[in-house]
């Protein structure tokens, strides 16, 4: 298996906190690596980080064989890694559709139509709702946006934060089938969630962050049983 | 009649309004910031074509485009060299600087131009007749005025089929509402900024030498209260709203004209001012300001 994402020794900053104290990691291609901590933990941090919305001030980010550390977010797109944000972050007043055409911003327009056909079949709620603006639907509906958007723009790795944030148990559920599906489909994803067990469930690797620092690492299997991140995550 | 002399008064009034206004807007818009400088901007863009027209002796349509195509570039050096530097800082700091730029284009203006009043060339004659004559001369409609609405027209249909059709228009959208969003689907908030202005200033340009055309006295001065009027306009249809900016600069031109005539010509400004605040405090947003919820 190749690498797709390599994360040696980042640290960040917010001003003068400390907030992302040298972590590494890594995403093969095919894979589902979990985060997963607590609220502060510094997880979102790291999503954001790779992404270029923030700066590592030492440390290198590699991206299909490529230093991304100090490339501009919008040319990190291009490249191939998608983020899907933390709260969703979806265009408010736009449309569903005009939505998922801007995650295909760096697309050519010559395939947007296929690439919409490919997210209504996966999320057939958008496709009855497509000409609605997007700040009238539901939680769910607007996590299924947000997931398709970021799928528009065939990325070679997906990042999600926290997907199932605010969601009620079901909804949670129908969102981690679509990830095991995407999964299936073969997209590499990183899963960045509070939600341990749901997020250890369907992940291959999984690390745990703790106050900004990699405390374990391990497959998902051997997470969910070791003890501590039985106690601290998934009660007792 | 004078009514009708009135209406059409205040509609190109109100549409020289509603063009400087949808500069106010778009920026605010997609910049969140207020530039101050837009006013100076449609003063630097009256004087352009002045000086092609007036002094070089040039065609007026020469004068036109060289105010716009000077006013753009100078709207993106403008952003470039002092609101860029700024995207991170306080938004007090981007307010000052704004005004800081606004009181540069006027002085470096008054260097160039100088300080007196000079009166901008009447550009819109047609056959020898600067409007039209309607019933029996009882109503005329200067050619000025004509132009000045058909073009506020024009750029509205304009703007809102780019903002709606187009790959950069979408882009502002999104820009506009969430920066971050709008990075990580790939759009290059820098340049979207750079464009906006761009069109901002163009826009100012126009605005300027339609302003000058029917109100010819051109100082250095001459964009500041109608870029608070504007301004004002913007605030008062919802600013970021480019329908708003259109309706706030139609209504305050026509509120202004129809103060003027029946009420108070001394007062016509403060009247409309208090307009204006009782319009904001029943609806905070403006006119058609949309409301946003603060995410958590």
């Amino acid at each position: 298996m190749s690498e797709i994402l390599r994360v040696e020794d980042i640290n960040v900053y917010y001003g003068a906190i400390h907030a992302i104290k040298g972590i590494s990691f890594h995403v093969n291609d095919g894979e589902i690596v979990t985060l997963i901590g607590a609220n502060g933990a510094g997880k979102s941090t790291t999503l954001q980080t790779v992404s270029g919305l923030l700066k590592a001030k030492s440390g290198k980010i590699t991206f299909c064989g490529e230093d991304i550390g100090h490339v501009v977010p919008h040319k990190i797109v291009e490249k191939g890694l998608a983020q899907c944000p933390e709260g969703r972050r979806i265009f408010l007043q736009m449309s569903v559709q005009e939505n998922l055409e801007m995650g295909a911003y760096t697309q050519p327009n010559s395939g947007i139509a296929a690439d919409l056909e490919m997210v209504y079949d996966l999320f057939p709620r958008l496709k009855e709702r497509r000409k609605q603006v997007a700040g009238t639907l539901s939680g769910g509906e607007q996590q299924m946006l947000a997931m398709g958007r970021a799928l528009m723009s065939h990325p070679k790795l997906l990042m999600l934060d926290e997907p199932s944030m605010g969601l009620a148990p079901i909804l949670v559920e129908q969102i981690f089938d679509i990830i095991k599906d995407l999964h299936k489909k073969g997209t590499t994803i990183l899963l960045v969630e509070q939600n341990a067990q749901m997020a250890l469930s369907v992940a291959d690797r999984a690390y745990v962050l703790e106050t900004g620092s990699i405390t374990l690492s391990g497959t998902g299997a051997e997470l969910a049983a070791s003890d501590s991140v039985r106690k601290a995550y998934l009660g007792g | 009649m004078t009514f009708l002399g009135h209406l059409v008064t205040g509609l190109s009034l109100g549409a020289i309004y509603a063009i400087i206004a949808l500069g106010y807007t778009m920026v605010y818009g997609i910049a969140k910031m207020l530039n101050f400088a837009h006013g100076d901007v449609i003063m630097v863009g009256a004087f352009v074509c002045f000086t092609v027209v007036s002094s070089l002796e040039l065609p007026p349509v020469l004068g036109i485009i060289l105010a716009v195509i000077l006013c753009t570039v100078l709207g993106i050096i403008i952003e470039r060299l002092a609101y860029k530097p700024l995207r991170q800082a306080p938004s007090l700091a981007v307010l000052i600087t704004a005004i800081g730029v606004s009181y540069l284009l006027q002085n470096g203006a008054q260097l160039i131009w100088g300080a007196s009043p000079k009166s901008f060339p009447s550009m819109f004659n047609f056959g020898g007749e600067n409007g039209i004559s309607l019933f029996d001369g009882q109503l005329n409609i200067s050619y000025v005025a004509i132009i000045t609405v058909s073009v506020c027209i024009i750029i509205m249909i304009a703007l809102t089929l780019f903002t709606e059709k187009t790959r950069m228009g979408k882009a502002m959208r999104a820009c506009s509402e969430d920066k971050a969003a709008a990075q990580l689907m790939g759009v290059n908030v820098n340049q979207t900024i750079s464009v906006t202005f761009a069109i901002g200033s163009a826009l100012a340009a126009v605005a300027g030498v339609l302003m000058c055309s029917a109100y010819p006295a051109l100082s250095p001065t001459t964009g500041s209260l109608p870029g608070i009027k504007a301004f004002t306009a913007a605030v008062f249809g919802g600013i970021g709203s480019i329908p708003g900016a259109l309706l706030g600069g139609i209504l305050l031109g026509l509120i202004e004209t129809f103060t003027k005539a029946y009420i108070t010509t001394d007062l016509s400004d403060a009247i409309v001012f208090a307009v204006l605040i009782v319009v904001l405090l029943v609806k905070p947003s403006g006119l058609l300001g949309k409301y946003v919820p603060e995410k958590v």
